[in-house]
């Protein structure tokens, strides 16, 4: 019951973090329905600021991810413009092949630059003991790092002019353009947020696990299957998602071996395509 | 048979045999492990672009067929003592089968929701196989070195496998040209363009897709049996590979979609190009980067492919590209 109890807030926390990341898919996809194959990377390269910030200028990995933070936002910008822009109004196959060359070619470098050698960002904070519960605090600044960002979102979205202008786009694009918002610009915009949400995410799991550069892989595909779950294109479903899978991983375990977590995921990812591919909480 | 009158299917298959044969002929065991590999590849690309090319669902998830059939070849081969023929037949029929399951439920969705539905198939094969204990769990199954012996031995087994490959290959692009000049195919080509004009016009889409779908699952299934045999051990890691799925796709853009030239082509020009990339020691470490580069300047700039674009630029050859 204690472990049961540990496992599940453990999980809980970490839920926050995955929620994120699937936060910055379920944008893309819902501003421009291109399915971004080139997420785990950027996850990445936020895990790659925060250690390399740490270890060569000794900075706090808290304040590591803010600057992370402004790396994928640029990064996402440059993807849409090199990559992503010429084939917006492309069949699927386009997008999806043009953001998967994007990973391939940032796999490629980072296996340049850096190796396949773990990295772990060596910042300990000690854990908080309530009664029979211990929680490390790495994992509850993720946790709290992780609403921040959402709630960053969430006020950008809903109370800027660049915010409004991006729900406009992905409510309409063409009736946005006809009321002059620029609509490049903003799908641009959009694609960045959505690198900047997957580099922080990436910066907190730093802070949590040690890593290697292919690390961002297994949470793409995490964040697919929490936007499938939360129902792609809805950000507040993402985040709820994550927490869902979240607890998941945590209460698996109980029954079963725990490398069977993601043959239920998958399975469960698959399931939930076939029956109710706008999401368990999506709209009809 | 129209098709079969055609000067394309001759060409394309002349050209793959005359291959075969000079390989057989030469007994370079550097050549045969290569053309083994380009081979292999076409005959994945091929099978896929029954699928993508012709019917137009995006299929990430094509290398799990190629896991399975291998898995489950492999299995009655070191397990069971099967002989290899039958096992080859069987983890082909057996992908099929899986894909006719599969089919019913995953190709009632439509674009990216069906590619993220073949991704998610595929991992959730490989982590059940990593769990799966008669195929040996997370570390798979190897051959014990005397099975080679029925073969006549491991050279000859080399040899034997890359002459089933070959078949195997021709196989797959006989059948691709056949589809692609049948009524059937006409079918998929028109659920392509348009899914529901298609139903309207009195393509029956439902089990059209299911049959492009089983097509294109049974030869991976053979391929991959011949390939872990010759290997000789079999790993959830090798045999479920995200990224290879993405390479077979990547082949066939380069290639041409929809063509049955361009997979042949395409597979032979990028494994080609791989191999090159990673002896050079210059660009070793980078081969990924290049290769990436080299698929983004494609989809950007010619998204029709090779084949796709011979066709549009020279009218003439328009009666052998096909």
């Amino acid at each position: 019951m204690v472990q049961l109890v540990n496992s599940l807030t453990d999980g809980f926390l970490l839920g926050f973090v995955y929620g994120l990341a699937a936060m910055g898919l379920s944008l893309i996809w819902g501003v421009m329905t291109v399915i971004n194959l080139a997420h785990g990377p950027v996850i990445t390269v936020g895990m790659l600021t925060t250690y390399l910030l740490f270890v060569h200028v000794g900075l706090n990995p808290y304040l590591g991810m803010l600057i992370a933070a402004g790396v994928g936002l640029g990064l996402g910008l440059l993807i849409y413009v090199t990559a992503v822009h010429r084939v917006i109004s492309a069949p699927h196959l386009s997008s999806l092949l043009a953001t998967f060359a994007v990973n391939m070619i940032m796999l490629g470098i980072f296996n340049a630059v850096f190796g396949g050698d773990q990295n772990n960002v060596d910042f300990s904070l000690g854990s908080l003991s309530i009664g029979f519960l211990h929680i490390t605090y790495s994992r509850l600044l993720a946790a709290l790092g992780a609403l921040l960002f959402t709630a960053f979102l969430y006020l950008f979205l809903y109370f800027t002019r660049p915010g409004k202008a991006i729900r406009a786009v992905a409510n309409n694009r063409e009736a946005a353009e006809l009321m002059g918002i620029p609509s490049a610009q903003v799908l641009a915009l959009s694609f960045g947020l959505g690198s900047l949400l997957a580099a922080v995410a990436g910066s907190l799991i730093a802070t949590i696990f040690p890593f290697t550069i292919f690390s961002g892989g297994p949470y793409e595909l995490k964040s697919f299957v929490i936007c499938v779950l939360g129902g792609l294109g809805n950000p507040l479903g993402a985040l709820l998602g994550g927490l869902a899978l979240g607890l998941m991983e945590g209460v698996i375990p109980m029954w079963m071996p725990t490398s069977w977590v993601p043959v239920v995921e998958f399975a469960l990812f698959v399931f939930v395509l076939v029956v109710k591919p706008t999401g368990l909480l999506g709209a009809k | 048979m129209q098709a079969l009158r055609q000067p394309a299917l001759w060409l394309y298959v002349g050209a793959l045999f005359l291959w075969g044969l000079a390989v057989l002929l030469l007994q370079d065991p550097t050549l045969r492990e290569t053309s083994f590999t380009l081979l292999m590849y076409v005959g994945l690309a091929s099978s896929l672009n029954i699928l993508l090319g012709y019917t137009g669902y995006v299929s990430f998830g094509h290398i799990v067929f190629f896991g399975l059939g291998g898995y489950l070849g492999f299995y009655l081969v070191s397990v069971q003592g099967l002989s290899l023929y039958p096992a080859a037949l069987i983890g082909g029929v057996f992908c099929g089968g899986v894909a006719a399951l599969l089919g019913l439920a995953v190709l009632r969705l439509r674009g990216a929701y069906f590619a993220l539905a073949t991704i998610g198939v595929n991992e959730a094969a490989r982590a059940f196989v990593s769990n799966f204990s008669p195929f040996g769990g997370a570390t798979g199954l190897s051959l014990d070195y005397s099975v080679y012996n029925l073969y006549g031995g491991s050279m000859t087994a080399l040899w034997l496998a890359f002459v089933l490959v070959w078949l195997t290959a021709i196989a797959v692009v006989i059948t691709s040209f056949l589809v692609k000049k049948s009524r059937f195919g006409l079918g998929l080509m028109a659920i392509r363009e348009d899914e529901d004009a298609a139903m309207v016009m009195g393509v029956r889409t439902p089990t059209a897709k299911t049959w492009a779908f089983v097509l294109s699952a049974f030869f991976p299934g053979i391929i991959g049996t011949i390939y872990f045999f010759k290997n000789g051990n079999v790993e959830p890691h090798d045999a479920f590979r995200l990224h290879m799925s993405i390479e077979t796709l990547v082949m066939i853009m380069l290639g041409g979609q929809g063509t049955v030239l361009g997979p042949i082509l395409g597979g032979l020009g990028y494994e080609r190009l791989r191999g090159y990339l990673l002896i050079s020691p210059l660009f070793k470490s980078l081969h990924l980067a290049i290769s990436g580069v080299a698929l983004l300047l494609i989809i950007l700039f010619v998204p029709a492919g090779l084949v796709g674009w011979l066709r549009r630029r020279f009218a003439k050859l328009r009666g052998v590209l096909e």
